[in-house]
């Protein structure tokens, strides 16, 4: 029998990307060290949550926050110490942190993303930023 | 079942199968062995003698390996007929094991994980997990480690202050990791100052135990990290505290100063004030110059100008700050905290906001964040007085 995978046959790994930059605007564009100390509470108080409920859930692989600056590095021939270059301000895209999650369907994804997005920002207001919504490449299925 | 027990006797065990003649590569695989045997075997039929059992069943996986070993390679037995031990010397042979766990031909990360398992009798998952890589890795991490130093003696003296570099590394892990390595950098730092009298194990471990009194209020309920200055001393632990105070007493009696002794003073000092402006910041500081005098640590110059802030004022603490390198981790968060001291909060609202830009771990990012918010709330209401701030 021909190997197949379905989305219903299959868990599926999704990793939410967060953006620096290189993601559109966010609806309520307001940086961060400009909302009020409970604006900020909030925040993180809605991300803890988020992430306490996909535990609970089984949903949740895990996640990392990264350093905003990075470095180029590529070989550069035998016996010869890597090339390093950057960081580059004007980048384009770069990426602030990631989770991880293990979910039963794409829509479930969607659905997850959506409210990752919808976390509180300046004025209590949801934030509506752009989340990176990448699926994971998987081994092909043992079962034939 | 007593882990905590089990955990005990792994180092003791190891040392009576080494001096029966195994080496520590394969002694230390007998006794994970034995210990993952117990904790199948030891719920439903607990040994009498707890210490005997692990050496036995230890000895026995020891010779099974050997064996298919020896069977493999065509090779008589010689090791089944080593005479039995004669007395224990448990206690120098477990400062053994701590001189090689840490040997100065490992890497830090590789004499943590060798320490946690053969020391701590920690299994390998648990170690894995604690540091966040996969099972595997850590086993391979473990095995290269104990390859390293199959050629040690065990009977030479090593030293200890790379023994206490790394119960200080696991000691930090602990208060960011998901497994509570603090609490087991402290077991491993008291069973060594048991063992072994030496100043900096003294003031190694009333370090710990200090900063380790200060852990429940050093997190807000919502997780948030609170700075020394707000914290609620009432939920410092003062047998901790009294423990750790009592120690370093003990250290500094022998008139041998050291980093770790100095660095525990300091945390005495804050122990020892009831509000945070009872704090002796004068001697703070003084310690901070013993401090530099004793390793030239350019965090420890970024302390002491914090110390300089609050003994002198302000000014004489960014006078401090501006003999340091500012690409110094936590240059900004400090330059922003003693600005804001010295009345100038437009600048500390920036360096606070590049402060958290800059941060090692999302809680402090989230703390300095906390901070540019707070700073910029309170310009933008003096702005609406018709002030206009300057960013």
């Amino acid at each position: 029998m021909v190997p197949y995978r379905t989305k219903e046959n299959t868990m599926a790994k999704y990793l939410l990307l967060k953006h620096y930059r290189g993601a559109p605007a966010p609806v309520n564009d307001v940086p961060m060290d400009l909302w009020t100390p409970e604006e900020l509470s909030a925040h993180v108080q809605y991300m803890r949550d988020f992430a306490a409920r996909l535990q609970e859930t089984g949903e949740f692989v895990g996640h990392q926050a990264l350093a905003p600056e990075g470095t180029f590095v590529r070989y550069d021939g035998e016996g010869r110490p890597p090339v390093t270059d950057g960081p580059f301000a004007e980048t384009k895209d770069l990426i602030a942190g990631w989770m991880m999650i293990d979910v039963d369907s794409y829509e479930r994804a969607l659905e997850l993303a959506g409210e990752l997005s919808a976390a509180p920002g300046a004025g209590g207001r949801p934030i509506h930023e752009w989340l990176e919504l990448r699926p994971f490449l998987s081994a092909p299925l043992t079962t034939e | 079942m007593d882990e905590a027990l089990l955990r005990t006797l792994t180092p003791t065990v190891i040392a009576v199968l080494v001096r029966r003649g195994a080496d520590f590569a394969a002694a230390e695989d007998a006794v994970q062995e034995a210990l993952v045997e117990a904790v199948r075997v030891w719920p439903d039929d607990p040994p009498r003698d707890p210490k005997g059992w692990l050496v036995t069943v230890a000895w026995r996986k020891f010779l099974d390996a050997v064996r298919a070993d020896a069977s493999r390679r065509n090779r008589e037995l010689r090791v089944e007929d080593e005479p039995m031990p004669g007395p224990a010397r448990v206690t120098d042979d477990t400062l053994q094991l701590y001189f090689l766990c840490a040997h100065p031909s490992l890497t830090p990360a590789s004499a943590v994980a060798l320490t946690l398992r053969a020391v701590g009798g920690l299994t390998t998952r648990q170690i894995a997990q604690a540091y966040l890589v996969p099972e595997a890795t850590m086993a391979q991490r473990i095995s290269r480690a104990k390859r390293t130093v199959s050629g040690v003696r065990f009977d030479q003296p090593g030293d200890m202050a790379t023994v206490l570099r790394v119960l200080y590394l696991v000691f930090n892990e602990g208060y960011s990791g998901d497994v509570d390595l603090a609490g087991e950098a402290i077991r491993l730092t008291r069973r060594l100052a048991a063992v072994t009298y030496h100043e900096e194990v003294a003031g190694l471990l009333a370090l710990m135990l200090l900063h380790h009194a200060r852990r429940p209020a050093r997190t807000g309920p919502d997780g948030r990290l609170v700075p020394l200055a707000e914290q609620d001393r009432s939920l410092w632990n003062t047998r901790l505290i009294a423990e750790g105070v009592d120690v370093l007493q003990a250290a500094l009696a022998r008139d041998r100063l050291g980093e770790f002794q100095a660095q525990a003073a300091v945390a005495a000092l804050h122990a020892d004030a009831r509000t945070a402006e009872e704090t002796d910041w004068v001697q703070i500081v003084e310690w901070y110059d013993e401090l530099v005098r004793l390793t030239d640590s350019p965090v420890a110059r970024l302390n002491r100008a914090v110390a300089v802030g609050e003994a002198d004022g302000p000014r004489a603490g960014l006078a401090a700050l501006a003999e340091l390198d500012p690409a110094l981790p936590r240059h900004a968060a400090v330059a922003a905290y003693l600005h804001e001291r010295d009345g100038d909060q437009v600048s500390a609202a920036r360096l606070y906001a590049e402060a958290a830009r800059s941060a090692p771990s999302p809680a402090e990012r989230e703390h300095l964040t906390r901070q540019a918010a707070r700073l910029d709330e309170r310009l933008r209401g003096k702005a609406d007085d018709g002030h206009s701030p300057a960013r």
